[in-house]
């Protein structure tokens, strides 16, 4: 473990030195929504079932899958994700 | 603090070979009356004697302001009395009440540097146990979080990487100048936020500024912040400007600042970040911020940091001499700018010729059919300069000469004639215009030695009281 770094604002301070999260859409209608599957065992029985649900809503849906749960996903499929959805849910399960 | 053991206190390290010479005193010391001993590096040092204290922490030695060890200091009633550094018998035996002290050692031994001065530990040892308090919120990063990507992440940076501002960073940044840290420097636009100097100097350590370039960044900061340089306009324009900065005088010699060779370049440290600095100040704690209040259509890459020095001649006077300076004064000149236009003139050898040639590229700034709308700086190369100094011209004289042959029939310039619509208001038909507005026109002497070449840095379309007026700040200590 490195020893916690502590630097100084050099902002002027007028918003929350904690990032907020990106705002949540209100809405799904007109967007795309990823499912990503990180290949874990059963994540797809989940994603499958959301792909349902929001396929019956009109909603535009696109898979993806991760080549192991183990590692962080490589950057051409995350540059891929983000070029392609404005939402992505990722699918954990166990 | 705990009041000070009253008796002697001997403040010592084991790799200072004065201390080891006088270790042995310790029990003599110890038997004439209270001994307490700090010992910076090594608990065994004087080992045997009651008094002995690892200071390996160094915060017995930094509350006494321990400069050398070793030293002896007698405290009566909880106050320090007198003191004594390195080995000196008299001093010693003085100090001490024991007249015999050291009778076998030599009667003068210098000591060495106190571990709370080694290099980078000042700071820490001031922040951990000193007073310092900053004014500026600490961001406290993730255990996982790489520091150059969270100031990335924070939106601090001009897109290139920065220096992560720590608290250790910023204290020693803080010692280049004399003055207070929450000095306000003035209001930072577009955001209009109080700009301290310890936010200037936070930005500053992000820049990569050593603490000795920082009076050269205030200077420029505090320009900035002047009314009539309009900083908000210049950040906020769609057109190209962004400030910059031209160093004068011995400041910039003693820091390095390249006047010469590839001066309005890459390469040198000083130039580099003293106008990043500025930039990231705008950024930061103006909240100027491009694709928000920066509004540029192309901006230029000036606005990552344009800065140089002036290459000073005595046969020329400098720009701060122009801007009412005297000759010995450091100055910072803030102009709103645009990129660098070349002049290839390998010919001319006669002064009549360059000026006429100079006249000629600087008619071209904003547009060749418009007038009194951006000023420039023309930078004069040495091996251009050398024409003019033959000569006989000073640079007043230059300026005149180009003033001259910058005035010009509005009638050849008017919108619409040459078949170009661009061009001046037919109100002006029939009068002779001035390129420049009075005081619009810079010169400037850098580059270096080899290169019949000169330069314009086009001034902001919108120069003058209703845009940006360029503006000249002394550097303080």
């Amino acid at each position: 473990m490195t020893q916690q770094t502590i630097l100084l604002d050099p902002t002027a301070e007028r918003a929350p030195s904690a990032r907020p999260r990106l705002a949540r859409p209100e809405r799904l209608d007109g967007l795309t929504v990823g499912l990503l599957d990180i290949s874990k065992a059963r994540g797809n029985v989940f994603l499958d079932r959301l792909d349902e649900r929001l396929s019956d809503l009109g909603i535009a849906v696109k898979r993806y899958k991760k080549p192991t749960f183990t590692r962080v996903a490589p950057t051409l499929l995350k540059q891929q994700i983000a070029g392609e959805c404005q939402v992505v849910v990722e699918g954990l399960a166990d | 603090m705990n009041p000070l053991p009253d008796g002697l206190i001997l403040v010592a390290k084991r790799g200072c070979p004065t201390c080891t010479l006088v270790e042995p005193l310790a029990a003599a010391l110890a038997s004439g009356g209270p001994l307490t001993v700090y010992v910076q590096d090594d608990p065994a040092y004087a080992s045997g004697i009651a008094g002995v204290i690892d200071d390996r922490a160094l915060e017995h030695s930094y509350r006494l302001d321990i400069e050398v060890v070793p030293t002896l200091i007698r405290v009566a009633n909880g106050r320090e009395v007198e003191r004594t550094y390195g080995w000196h018998r008299d001093d010693w035996r003085r100090i001490s009440g024991l007249p015999d002290l050291g009778t076998d050692l030599p009667a003068l031994r210098p000591g060495c540097g106190s571990k709370t001065l080694d290099p980078g530990v000042a700071e820490e040892l001031a922040l951990r146990y000193g007073k310092v308090r900053f004014a500026s919120r600490e961001v406290t990063l993730g255990d996982e979080e790489d520091a150059i990507e969270a100031c990335h992440q924070r939106g601090w940076t001009d897109g290139l990487p920065v220096v992560p501002p720590t608290r250790e960073r910023v204290l020693r940044m803080l010692a280049g100048t004399t003055r207070k840290p929450d000095e306000v420097l003035g209001m930072a636009p577009p955001d209009l936020a109080p700009c301290t100097i310890e936010k200037v100097a936070i930005n500053a350590v992000m820049a990569g500024c050593k603490p000795e370039y920082l009076p050269i960044v205030l200077a420029a900061v505090e320009a900035a912040l002047v009314d009539e340089f309009g900083m908000h306009g210049v950040l906020c324009t769609t057109m190209f400007a962004g400030p910059v900065v031209i160093v004068n005088g011995p400041a910039a010699k003693a820091v390095g600042m390249n006047s010469g060779v590839n001066a309005l370049g890459q390469g040198n440290r000083a130039n580099a970040t003293i106008g990043r600095a500025l930039q990231l100040v705008i950024r930061n704690v103006g909240g100027g911020r491009p694709g928000e209040v920066d509004r540029a259509t192309l901006g230029n890459p000036g606005k990552y940091s344009f800065c140089f020095a002036e290459a000073e001649d005595s046969e020329w006077d400098t720009l701060a001499v122009q801007r009412g300076f005297d000759a010995g004064a450091s100055t910072v000149t803030l102009f709103a700018g645009e990129g660098v236009q070349g002049i290839v003139d390998q010919k001319s050898r006669t002064p009549e010729s360059l000026a006429k040639s100079f006249a000629l590229c600087l008619r071209a700034v904003d547009h060749p059919k418009l007038a009194m709308a951006g000023d420039a700086v023309l930078v004069v190369s040495p091996e251009h300069c050398r024409v003019f100094i033959e000569a006989g011209w000073s640079k007043a004289r230059l300026l005149d000469e180009l003033t001259a042959l910058l005035t010009f029939d509005a009638d050849d310039m008017l919108a619409g004639v040459g078949g170009i619509a661009e061009g001046l208001p037919a109100t002006l038909a029939g009068n002779k215009v001035p390129k420049f507005r009075p005081g619009g026109l810079l010169i400037v002497r850098a580059g270096g030695s080899a290169g019949l070449f000169s330069a314009v840095i086009a001034g902001w379309a919108a120069s003058g009281p209703t845009g940006s007026t360029p503006v000249t700040r002394e550097i303080a200590t």
